[in-house]
């Protein structure tokens, strides 16, 4: 299949080029030169940009099929831009078994739509105590190893991990927090939480995780991917560690870059998520974090929750928001509320994840994977359960008109979602 | 940030879930049909046809006695059916859904849900979920907020102390894990009581605490000196020793009401407590049947206030 895109602003994160023009796939990749095309589409008055690449998205399978199917959230995906996405392991069972991860990418290869790029889990059943046999399930398909929402309390442990993976130049790929200080909590710890009684998460439950996991990065020399950045402190002590040369890049949840503690407003449970919404100072360190690089990217951390799950008491309440066809939308809102060019603001979802997830992607230049999407930035997207395509309706965003709307996504040279 | 949830569109009370953002008019409206309602309560023939053929239902999702009998004494006083139901037993233990639960009991024709739940802001999934002539009253929400309580906590301080323009009240002990102390607080600062003082250990005061307005002590004595009103508050047996607090024993030395601590206070002062006490944990029993205390007129009050909310939300 050869396509031909025509007429838009192409716009390539990697090299900085913003212009009208054309860009033309042929065999999977991008392409130099332009042959007769098989189809052609007209994308005058619209945007030509690498697929987005989402650092953090749950498909929910194997186990949570009545929360969401590879089949729902793929196609969530396509429609939300997302050509590539790293799934967690945090399914049932866990991805701690090379088999498992096998089947996942099978599934995934047979639908053809985004590419599934799995986290293997760093412990066996993400319990903190056992090391998975990385070898073997690198050798499977895991980019990475990880705990998902589980962190290793045992230190012991951690750091044996932490040698092993350094050993085999695995990279490893974890929250910063402490699970002793965020035991029972459900908010972040601060005036929301003491004015609605809710039982706190304190910001340093991030930072004293965060100190813990640089310091053995120093002693291991571990490839360390911080993920889910929640606080001001701790984007400090990342961007200390960036000036002193450390090999750690972060990511953040793009709602982090946009809601605070006080979008809980009357315990709305939608505002519930992992790590929680901190206060104001945070948020705008977050953005400003992203902004400057010292947060290489954003990610959906998408999580489908069904509605009973949420229509709960907030400390009984499901954490995790559907994020997969909200990260475009809330990816420029971000980059316009701190006025940057498009190829800045994509770059934090497109060549800056490429580089941390290790692939071809994220870049139009010739020869890169043919992952391109054509979207309409200031298209509105209402925000509603039937606009959705994810079964997660979840999201603290219900209601609201965004901006940024994609109409059509290709994967691998071939048109996998087409807005009608 | 949304409409007030436990307000109708006129801004009259539909629900009453928590102190917090209720405007002096309507806090005061209770008070002064709480007052009308103490002499009902001291009758002979102890009832009044305010309720009469309304359903108010009893929804304890947590076990208690004391709160759940005063409201019942108090919706049979306005002449309503009350149905007790211990959730905690039933339904919640078979698996049903807090708003399945309360959808099956709409269906039996509700006028009025009386609700404690552990969860903090449970009672306001409730009232979202209810239909429009149905109203939810908060019995106690986690640590979130326990209004009635709160309410004739401020009966009790105006009866007393007849306004809150000069006073010093102290609330001493647990604020961390304390429904009864948010409530109040957000009550007297709504009434304008020039100075609220929480008195505890860092272990049991929430982050922040300074944001809901009052001033922090840690050392008992400063805290109770020159102050009208003394509220302690329970301490959970859980919590009595752990990593929060090393013994009942300590904490009494440190924060337990004594004869000697109150001496510290205004002369006039009165001693609270929102029961059940731990004598010799929270205070001393000497204090707490001394000539300061009103621990029992309050649960006299208790009646009126909760007969007071009643009458206005149904009437709303």
């Amino acid at each position: 299949m050869r396509i031909l895109i025509r007429g838009g602003r192409v716009v390539d994160p990697a090299s900085g080029r913003d212009s009208i023009g054309e860009v033309f796939l042929a065999d999977g990749k991008i392409a130099e030169s332009t042959g007769t095309p098989d189809r052609t589409l007209d994308a005058a008055g619209l945007v030509v940009a690498p697929g987005l690449i989402d650092l953090s998205a749950r498909l929910r399978e194997p186990g949570y099929e009545y929360k969401a199917t590879l089949e729902s959230e793929m196609e969530a995906a396509v429609a939300g831009g997302v050509t590539s996405l790293a799934c967690a392991p945090d399914t049932d069972p866990p991805l701690d078994e090379p088999g498992l991860v096998d089947m996942l990418r099978r599934r995934a290869k047979a639908l053809a739509r985004a590419r599934v790029y799995p986290l293997g889990a760093l412990t066996v059943k993400l319990e903190g105590r056992l090391l998975t046999e990385m070898a073997e399930l690198r050798a499977s398909g895991c980019v990475a190893f990880s705990q998902a929402n589980k962190p290793i309390a045992d230190t012991q442990v951690l750091w044996r991990a932490l040698q092993y993976a350094a050993t085999f130049g695995y990279p490893v790929w974890l929250r910063a927090e402490d699970p002793w200080l965020a035991k029972g909590g459900v908010a972040h710890d601060g005036e929301v939480a003491t004015r609605l009684g809710l039982s706190g998460i304190p910001a340093f439950a991030e930072t004293i995780a965060l100190a813990t996991l640089l310091e053995l990065v120093r002693a291991t020399g571990t490839r360390l991917h911080v993920c889910r950045l929640s606080s001001a402190a701790g984007v400090e002590l990342i961007r200390a560690a960036k000036k002193e040369k450390l090999r750690v890049t972060c990511d953040v949840g793009i709602h982090h870059v946009h809601l605070s503690e006080l979008d809980l407003g009357y315990f709305n449970s939608h505002c519930r998520l992992e790590p929680p919404l901190r206060g104001q100072r945070d948020r705008e360190a977050l953005s400003r974090g992203l902004a400057d690089g010292t947060i290489d990217c954003a990610v959906s951390d998408h999580t489908p929750v069904d509605e009973d799950q949420k229509q709960k008491p907030f400390d009984e309440a499901e954490p995790g928001a559907t994020g997969l066809e909200l990260l475009l939308p809330l990816t420029l809102k971000w980059g316009e509320e701190r006025r940057l060019t498009l190829a800045q603001t994509l770059a934090r979802v497109t060549c800056d994840a490429a580089r941390v997830l290790g692939v071809a992607s994220g870049r139009l230049q010739p020869h890169a994977r043919g992952d391109v999407i054509v979207f309409d930035p200031h298209a509105p997207f209402h925000v509603r359960p039937e606009n959705l395509k994810s079964q997660g309706k979840n999201s603290p965003f219900l209601g609201y008109e965004l901006a940024g709307r994609v109409r059509a996504t290709i994967v691998d040279g071939k048109i996998v979602y087409e807005e009608r | 940030m949304q409409r007030n949830p436990q307000l109708n569109a006129n801004g009259e009370l539909q629900h009453l879930l928590s102190i917090e953002g209720l405007p002096r008019e309507i806090l005061l409206q209770i008070l002064d049909t709480a007052e009308s309602f103490v002499g009902v309560t001291e009758r002979d023939i102890k009832k009044v046809p305010l309720l009469r053929g309304k359903s108010v239902f009893n929804l304890f999702f947590e076990p208690s006695t004391r709160t759940r009998t005063t409201f019942e004494i108090a919706a049979k006083r306005l002449s309503a059916d009350v149905i007790n139901l211990n959730i905690a037993l039933s339904s919640q233990s078979k698996g049903e859904s807090l708003l399945d639960t309360v959808a099956n009991l709409s269906a039996m024709h509700a006028d009025l849900f009386v609700v404690r739940h552990a969860s903090s802001g449970a009672p306001f999934l409730i009232a979202r979920a209810v239909k429009p002539h149905e109203h939810v009253i908060n019995a106690g929400d986690g640590r979130h907020a326990h209004p009635t309580q709160g309410l004739l906590d401020l009966f009790t301080i105006r009866h007393y102390k007849k306004e809150f323009g000069g006073l010093t009240v102290a609330v001493v002990g647990d604020i961390l894990h304390s429904r009864v102390a948010r409530s109040l607080i957000h009550g007297l600062t709504t009434l304008g009581t020039p100075e609220v003082r929480v008195i505890g250990p860092q272990t049991l005061l929430p982050a922040g605490v300074e944001s809901l307005g009052v001033r922090v002590f840690h050392d008992m004595r400063d805290g109770v000196q020159g102050a009208d009103v003394i509220v302690m508050l329970r301490l959970q047996n859980e919590r009595m020793s752990g990593a929060l607090l090393p013994s009942a024993q300590e904490f009494f030395m440190k924060y337990g009401l004594t004869a000697e601590k109150l001496a510290l206070a205004h002369p006039q002062a009165i001693v609270m407590h929102p029961g059940p006490m731990n004598r010799g944990v929270e205070i001393d029993s000497s204090v707490a049947d001394g000539p300061h205390s009103v621990i029992l007129p309050q649960v006299t009050f208790g009646i009126a206030v909760r007969m007071a909310v009643m009458s206005i939300v149904a009437g709303n």
